[in-house]
């Protein structure tokens, strides 16, 4: 096995080259089955991340696994992000936290194991991070059927109210706050 | 708060550098990845986990899968960071190319690779990056691609200055290009930075000395490669990147 080339930290300038218009927009426009995720991405001290990057990738609505590229569909003219053509479900997106920290996906619900995988990316973390948001809770999950409760608690979304779930993300536990359960994939 | 000078920070990175090497002299396994506890670098502090990743080890994980892209998403000139703009930027022109594979040596195809940079002065064109050095209006410093059936990709574009940052006093990058990359799996995922060869700034950069493995160190940095320079024109430089993680594909006969 050849060894792997190591990972760095994402960094404070990666503005103006990964996050795309419509990064978190996966829905098809209009579609009744959209579904919104959203939350915060906190650190430690339980302050806002304004400069995280998340990465979301799931199961199509039918369970497809195989993607569809024009996540980041290009206008041949000017060469800027058109976005998605609203035909084609990616299953990628790609979403910048705001100044108070904060996501919004756009989505539709996965076919299968009711999840959506999530690599995190920021400034200060030098290797990302992967968890999960589970919007609901499957039976015979090997994952959650692993955990302890108050760690398995910190994988599913909130539903807040119809169609829209609330998932914050954890870097680091406090007293009062645990430690979003992060995964590792070897 | 006073800022901690670059002396103190130099001697956390050696005491890290020295708990290391005494662990894997005790038995320990060679670490390929940075620590993500590493308070040199201070903005990890708060942005750790602190307890260790749970373990999937589940064959039908979503995550075992992974996004892909297409001629739709990158044009023909991404790649050329020095045609973006009307005039050409100001720097040393250089050709940075190299193969993605996976750690079986595998070719990663048709998958997308993206890099941004400082321009030759050592300044990003981003709102928050206001030390005193030139923007240029012929650079960006944003470019991607997709790997072609080899895994290879190119870019064309200038060598990036070295710049301040303010993790201690006087701190400063050493040149570096951040490159994104994806696999055939999600688990794969890649960010990084390469590395230019014999920079004298290395030995005093904790985001560089957080891989504290030094042949792990080694692989961030690119070779100087004179057969890919191009008379008159620009200076050639290798880079081979190869991604971590299983795939879908791994159990897969014939692949
Ligand atoms: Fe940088």
């Amino acid at each position: 096995m050849l060894p792997p080339t190591p990972s760095q930290t994402v960094g404070p300038f990666y503005g103006y080259a990964l996050p795309f218009a419509k990064g978190g927009e996966i829905a098809p426009p209009g579609d009744p089955r959209t579904i919104t995720l959203h939350g915060h991405v906190l650190d430690g001290a339980g302050q806002p991340i304004p400069d995280a990057l998340l990465e979301f990738w799931q199961a199509g609505p039918d369970g497809s696994r195989s993607g569809a590229p024009g996540s980041l569909r290009r206008d041949p003219t000017t060469g800027a992000v058109i976005g998605r053509d609203g035909v084609a479900f990616t299953g990628f997106g790609r979403v910048p936290t705001d100044a108070d920290g904060h996501y919004a996906l756009r989505t539709l619900p996965p076919g299968g194991p009711p999840y959506i995988s999530v690599c995190v990316f920021a400034r200060g973390l030098l290797h990302h991070l992967f968890t999960r948001a589970y919007l609901g809770e499957p039976e015979g999950d090997p994952l959650l059927d692993s955990l302890e409760p108050r760690d398995r608690k910190t994988l599913i979304a909130t539903p807040e109210r119809d169609r829209v779930y609330r998932f914050d993300i954890r870097l680091q536990g406090d007293e009062n706050h645990e430690e979003t359960v992060f995964l590792a994939f070897d | 708060m006073t800022s901690p000078t670059q002396k103190e920070i130099s001697a956390e990175i050696a005491e890290r550098r020295d708990a290391y090497a005494k662990a894997v002299a005790d038995g320990a396994p060679r670490m390929d990845h940075p620590h993500r506890d590493y308070p040199p670098y201070r903005s990890s502090v708060l942005r750790h986990p602190k307890r260790p990743p749970v373990p999937v080890r589940d064959p039908e994980a979503v995550e075992l899968t992974g996004p892909v892209f297409g001629h739709t998403d990158v044009t023909e000139w991404d790649n050329d960071l020095t045609r973006q703009h009307t005039g050409e930027p100001l720097g040393e022109r250089i050709i940075v190319t190299g193969r993605v594979i996976d750690r079986n040596g595998r070719p990663v195809r048709g998958q997308l690779v993206e890099i941004w940079q400082a321009n030759a002065a050592g300044r990003y064109i981003h709102q928050r990056d206001q030390h005193p050095a030139p923007l240029d209006p012929n650079f960006t410093g944003v470019g991607r691609c997709l790997t072609d059936d080899e895994g290879r990709y190119t870019f064309i574009t200038i060598k990036p200055g070295p710049y301040p940052w303010r993790n201690h006093d006087n701190a400063w990058r050493p040149s570096h290009i951040h490159f994104s990359l994806f696999g055939t799996a999600f688990t794969q995922r890649l960010v990084t930075q390469m590395y230019f060869p014999g920079d004298p700034l290395f030995p005093y950069d904790p985001i560089m000395q957080s891989v504290t493995d030094d042949a792990a160190r080694q692989r961030m940095v690119a070779a100087y490669d004179h057969d890919l320079s191009k008379p008159e024109w620009a200076l050639g430089y290798r880079w081979d990147i190869v991604l971590d993680g299983p795939t879908a594909t791994v159990f897969e006969e014939g692949r």
